[in-house]
Order: C-alpha cells, then structure tokens, then sequence
C-alpha cells in the first residue's frame, strides 16, 4: 500500500516522498506462526526424548520391566482427563470468539482442573514407581522412561501456570487483543501437549506391557 | 461446536480401541501392536491436528503446513534412523563366547591370553617375508628399510 503511495508521489510530485514504508512489514497475526515454529521445535525435542526411549526401552538391566510396573487403567484415567481438557480448551475457545469473558474463564478454570487432575495421577504414578524401587537410576529403560513423561508433565505443569496467569489477566483487561493472542497461543500449546501424549501413551504404556 | 465435538468423539474412539486391544489382551505380539497402536495413534495425532489446532494448507500463507511437513520429515528420519543404527549396533556388538568372559572375569581373560596372542603374532610374521622381499622387488632402500625395522623388532619381542 505504501509501495503505491510511493510511486503516486513521485509520479505526480504533489505527495511528500516517503523513502520508508509507514508500517514495519509484518506479516499480519505474525505471532501465531512464530509460536508455532516454537512448538515444531518443542515436537524435536520431544522426538529426541522418544528415539531415545526406543533404544533403551527395553534395557532392564535385570529390574523392573514395564509389563511389571504400569497399570494401565491409570494411564486410561489419565489419558481422560488430558483428552477432556483439549475439548473444554476448545469450548473456551468458542466462548473467546463471543467475546463472552465469564464464559471463557469458566471453560479456562475446567480446563485448569483437569490438568491437575492429571498430574496429580503423573504424580501419584512416579510417587509409586519410585516407592517400588523403580527409580530413574534402576535401569536404562527407566531413565528413559522418567526423562520423556517427566518432560511431558513439566509442560504440563507450565502450561497449567500460563493457564492461571491468563485467567488472571482475563479477569483484570477483559478479552483485550493482547489476551485473544495469548489464549491462541495457549490453546495451540495445550493441544500439541495432548498429540505428545498420543505417542507417550502408545508407545511408552500400551507398547510397554507388550 | 461442531468441529471440536467432531474431534472429540474421533479421538475417544481413537483412544479406547487401542486401550482396550490391549487391556483385553487382544494384542499379545509386539510386532502386531507396533503395526497396529502405531496406526491408531497416527491417525488420532491428524485428527487433532485437523479439528483441535484447526490445520490446513492455507494457515498463514502456507508456512504452517510447511514447518510442520519439515518437522515430520525431520523427526521420521531422526526416530527411524536412531532405531536402525542403534538396533544394527546393538546386534553387531553383541559379545562372543570368547570376550565376554575375558571382560567380566580377570581370571579367564588370563586363560584367554594364550589363545589371543597367535592372533596378534600372525601380522607380524606376515610382514615379515615382505619386507625382505621388498629390496629385490623395490629400489628405494630408504623405504624397504624403514619397513624392514618394525618387522624385526616385531620378531625380537616375540
């Protein structure tokens, strides 16, 4: 646009020359693809975890194997409530897009409830794991296996922290353009922390027992 | 509504058939269960990608997609490629009847020492004759006895 402007003025000489464009070249909403940039890095970091897993997942060193240490209706309790917070996640999205502020701090605070709900079981599940003896320092298999669903509920644990610190600031500024870009973000990290958790429940829980 | 209620049921359907596979004890053989969960969670990873992060190939101009197709790429070559090279390691590096006890006991690898040595002594009695050859075959005598030393002092230690 400014490009246009810019010939018109030297053209008809009755415009001032403007020698820089009036607005930064951003691209429009620029910050979704950066954050998602962020997260496709986050999914290297998470492969790295998993290829990991894959080689020593089955190096016992004469311990614990999983067959032996996951109970998987746990995991299923849990795998629940990650899959129920995607979806409340998404109706407070929905209520973001009315501009209904209680109606996106009520599905927000659902949200947040259910991601406790799951570590608290993450945790009452490594609580147990390491009352067994099964610590991260048994055996190469449970190195692994405490370093990437470790991982995975540290991301958890601050996306539940960002999760409160929005609704705080909901509260406080409404549903200003600063916060609509920043529960975007959010909903674009709770979401990619559920697709992790397709892969750590499959290959690390339902392949483990096999 | 509609899309993320879409999503929801394709992923619960998504979840429990494998959960339950397993749980029931339908799936017993590995291999059947990396073919088979493997399949369910690719799908179910494109179900939410599709109807929780709203993905398509126009999002931002297409970089989106783009990041995201070089991020699989990435990441199936890099899961793919640590499971080969690790897996074939692992199965070439397996130790012999021969060195694994030489490792864990002192005792036997004494015992190991006579059979090893011929071992280590057959190269040097194979250079041995060419580097005596070596003159009559060469006529750089610099070289042939440069070559010739380390071959005898192989045969003093010895």
């Amino acid at each position: 646009m400014s490009d246009i402007r810019h010939n018109a003025g030297a053209a008809g000489a009755l415009a001032p020359r403007e020698y820089h464009l009036a607005h930064e070249p951003h691209p429009e909403n620029g910050t979704s693809l950066g954050f998602w940039l962020y997260l496709m890095s986050d999914c290297l970091i998470f492969a790295g975890l998993f290829a990991t897993f894959g080689v020593l997942g089955r190096s016992y060193a004469a311990g614990p194997t999983g067959k032996e240490l996951f109970d998987l209706s746990l995991v299923a309790i849990n795998t629940a409530f990650l899959l129920a917070s995607s979806i409340t996640f998404g109706f407070a999205m929905l209520q973001k897009q009315k501009k209904n502020v209680n109606g996106t701090l009520l599905w927000l605070a659902i949200t947040g409830l259910l991601g406790a709900a799951f570590l608290a079981v993450e945790l009452y599940e490594f609580h147990h794991l390491i009352h067994q003896g099964a610590t991260p320092q048994r055996s190469a298999f449970l190195s692994s296996f405490f370093t990437l669903v470790g991982t995975h509920g540290i991301h958890v644990t601050f996306g539940l922290i960002w999760l409160i610190t929005l609704m705080i600031q909901i509260k406080k500024h409404g549903l200003i353009e600063a916060n609509v870009r920043r529960i975007n973000c959010l909903s674009m990290f709770w979401h990619f922390l559920d697709v992790v958790w397709i892969g750590v429940f499959t290959f690390v829980y339902l392949m483990g027992v096999l | 509504m509609g899309d993320y209620v879409k999503g929801f049921i394709f992923a619960v359907i998504l979840t429990v058939i494998p959960f339950y596979l397993v749980m029931s004890g339908t799936i017993q053989d590995r291999a059947t269960g990396l073919v088979v969960l493997g399949a369910f969670a690719i799908v179910q990873v494109v179900v939410h990608m599709v109807y929780f992060l709203h993905m398509n190939g126009k999002l931002q101009g297409g970089w989106t997609m783009l990041s995201t197709v070089f991020t699989v790429v990435f990441l199936a070559i890099g899961v793919a490629g640590t499971l080969w090279v690790m897996y074939q390691m692992n199965s070439h590096m397996m130790p012999t009847h021969e060195s694994a006890p030489a490792v864990s006991q002192p005792a036997a690898a004494e015992a190991a020492a006579p059979v090893a040595a011929p071992a280590v002594e057959a190269p040097a009695a194979e250079q041995a004759p060419a580097a005596e050859q070596a003159p009559a075959a060469e006529p750089a005598a610099t070289e042939s006895a440069a070559a010739e030393q380390p071959a005898h002092g192989g045969h003093g230690s010895n």
